[in-house]
């Protein structure tokens, strides 16, 4: 994003939001004056019943919501890469070059071959979109993302429309890869678990505003754990959700209602 | 799992065995090898054996052989290449002016609502006129030259392609534009990897009806006095009743309607690659 090149000269935030409202009617804000902080390398994961403003706060940051009214300063660096809950790879361009999309350097194509090998799709570079998986696809939208050395990378939900257990590899998968690029991220989800097992720091948004910010620390990010249970129970219980098998680790694989809980 | 697998009999027989629940297919099925050439050779099949059997009347529709000898006449004296090398060229410039200014004024009104404001409302009312009634005002202007039968024919091809073109440009999904605008790609990026190859099949099926279009076009400009051309050549014919000579004349307008088409099929296979639809 280019729109306040130089104003962050201070590197120790990637994002800062401060006082940020945004509304789609006269009736109520989306957003109402959220304040947030995201430093360069962080992993936050943002979660909230639907209509709390999540997408609404990652569109703000992804410099998509113009016609939106609202007032509030949003801070981000100049690379932004956006992975969209569909892949929206552009059907009529072979797998390589929508990877490379946009790119201008000369060395785009190899770059973007290096990205593709890099989610494990090395050899699909001549491939149309609707000849990959839908995990395939959105690991092709990944490496579109990161192949841009993004300094902030913002996803909406990016594995909400995969099979639970593409969605795990995925999972390792981005893991890999933020560890690798370093880029700060904030990741939209309804999945409370997607949240503890990615993120370093899980923000719960509630009527507009971060009604919870909590860090994530814990050694093994395994449902096993009861630190995990417990911190997915208390959570839920954020979110309005009554999980009684939290404290319990025998229960940890007990899938909750996602639907309940969004 | 392994189990039920093991248990399994297995097949004496070097057939395996391929039982199967099979669906009535519903889309229409694989592609027939020159199926586009059926319906052409049953209709000259047709035309054949009437004449053979005398059941069509030479002088309502020359026999097919007679037909083929006076095409060949016409081409020992070199008048049938002259006069179709004619219209050939009368075709493809306008369809070529045609096609251009149709692309950019879709594009122009498609991506700006300044552009759309100004442009779309003057082609849906030259689209309400019949392209063949502007004729007289055209020769006025235009006089009876060549200038004035190549810009009827582009007129008549423009305003299908504008349509077809503007339609697949608006029926991009907007989530393309949004991908693009967070990608940082410029107005001339988007419009080369986003606007034109999304508004393709539109453009394309724009194309059918233009070569068509072109083709009526230079029919009808090409009877009004013209002095060349395939045309010239039907009307002249026409005055001294021979049939044989209209029909010569008839079957190269079929074949340069059958080849133009087919050209443009042959495109939009190749260029839409990528889709994945019933036409397969």
């Amino acid at each position: 994003m280019a729109t306040h090149p130089g104003r962050l000269t201070d590197r120790t935030a990637a994002v800062r939001v401060r006082g940020l409202h945004r509304s789609f009617s006269r009736a109520g804000g989306v957003l109402n004056g959220l304040d947030l902080d995201i430093a360069p390398g962080e992993f936050v994961a943002l979660i909230g019943r639907s209509g709390s403003g999540k997408s609404t706060l990652l569109r703000a940051l992804a410099g998509l919501d113009r016609d939106v009214a609202g007032h509030g300063a949003v801070d981000v660096p100049d690379k932004v890469s956006v992975v969209f809950q569909d892949s929206r790879l552009l059907p009529w361009k072979r797998v390589l070059d929508n990877v490379t999309f946009g790119l201008r350097d000369k060395d785009a194509a190899q770059r973007g071959q290096v990205a593709l090998a890099e989610v494990g799709l090395e050899g699909r570079e001549k491939a149309w979109p609707h000849e990959l998986s839908g995990g395939e696809q959105q690991r092709a939208a990944l490496a579109r993302s990161l192949v841009r050395d993004p300094e902030l990378l913002l996803a909406d939900e990016p594995f909400g429309a995969l099979d639970a257990l593409t969605r795990i590899r995925m999972h390792v998968l981005l893991r890999k890869l933020c560890e690798a690029h370093q880029p700060a991220v904030l990741l939209v989800t309804h999945d409370v678990d997607e949240a503890i097992v990615l993120a370093d720091r899980v923000i719960v948004l509630d009527d507009g505003v971060v009604a919870r910010d909590l860090r994530v620390d814990l050694d093994r990010r395994s449902q096993a754990d009861p630190e995990f249970a417990a911190l997915r129970a208390q959570l839920l219980a954020e979110l309005g959700v009554e999980d009684d098998s939290a404290p319990a680790p025998r229960h940890a694989h007990t899938r909750y209602d996602r639907k309940a809980a969004s | 799992m392994t189990t039920i697998e093991a248990t399994r009999p297995r097949l004496p027989s070097a057939e395996p065995a391929d039982d199967r629940v099979v669906r009535r297919r519903l889309g229409p099925g694989r592609r027939i090898r020159f199926g586009y050439a059926v319906g052409p050779v049953a209709l000259l099949a047709l035309w054949v054996v009437g004449s053979a059997t005398g059941l069509i009347d030479p002088r309502t529709l020359s026999e097919p052989w007679t037909v083929v000898a006076t095409a060949g006449g016409l081409i020992e004296s070199g008048r049938l290449q002259e006069s179709l090398a004619t219209s050939a060229v009368r075709a493809v410039l306008g369809l070529l002016i045609g096609v251009a200014a149709g692309t950019v004024l879709a594009i122009v009104s498609g991506l700006s609502r300044l552009g759309e404001s100004f442009i779309d409302g003057p082609v849906q009312i030259k689209r309400s006129i019949p392209n063949l009634a502007l004729i007289p005002l055209l020769i006025l202007w235009f006089g009876i030259g060549e200038e004035m039968k190549v810009i009827t024919i582009a007129l008549g091809v423009f305003v299908p392609i504008y349509i077809h073109t503007h339609n697949g440009l608006r029926s991009i999904e907007g989530k393309y534009a949004e991908l693009a605008e967070t990608a940082g790609v410029s107005r001339g990026e988007f419009v080369r990897h986003v606007v034109l190859p999304g508004a393709m099949p539109g453009f394309l099926l724009g194309l059918r009806f233009a070569v068509t279009g072109a083709l009526l076009a230079l029919v009808v400009v090409e009877q009004i006095n013209s002095t060349s051309g395939i045309g010239h050549m039907i009307t002249l014919a026409s005055n001294y009743g021979q049939t044989d000579v209209i029909v010569v004349g008839l079957v190269v307008y079929a074949i340069l309607g059958l080849v133009a088409d087919g050209s443009v099929r042959l495109i939009e296979r190749k260029a839409l690659s990528w889709r994945r639809t019933l036409a397969g």
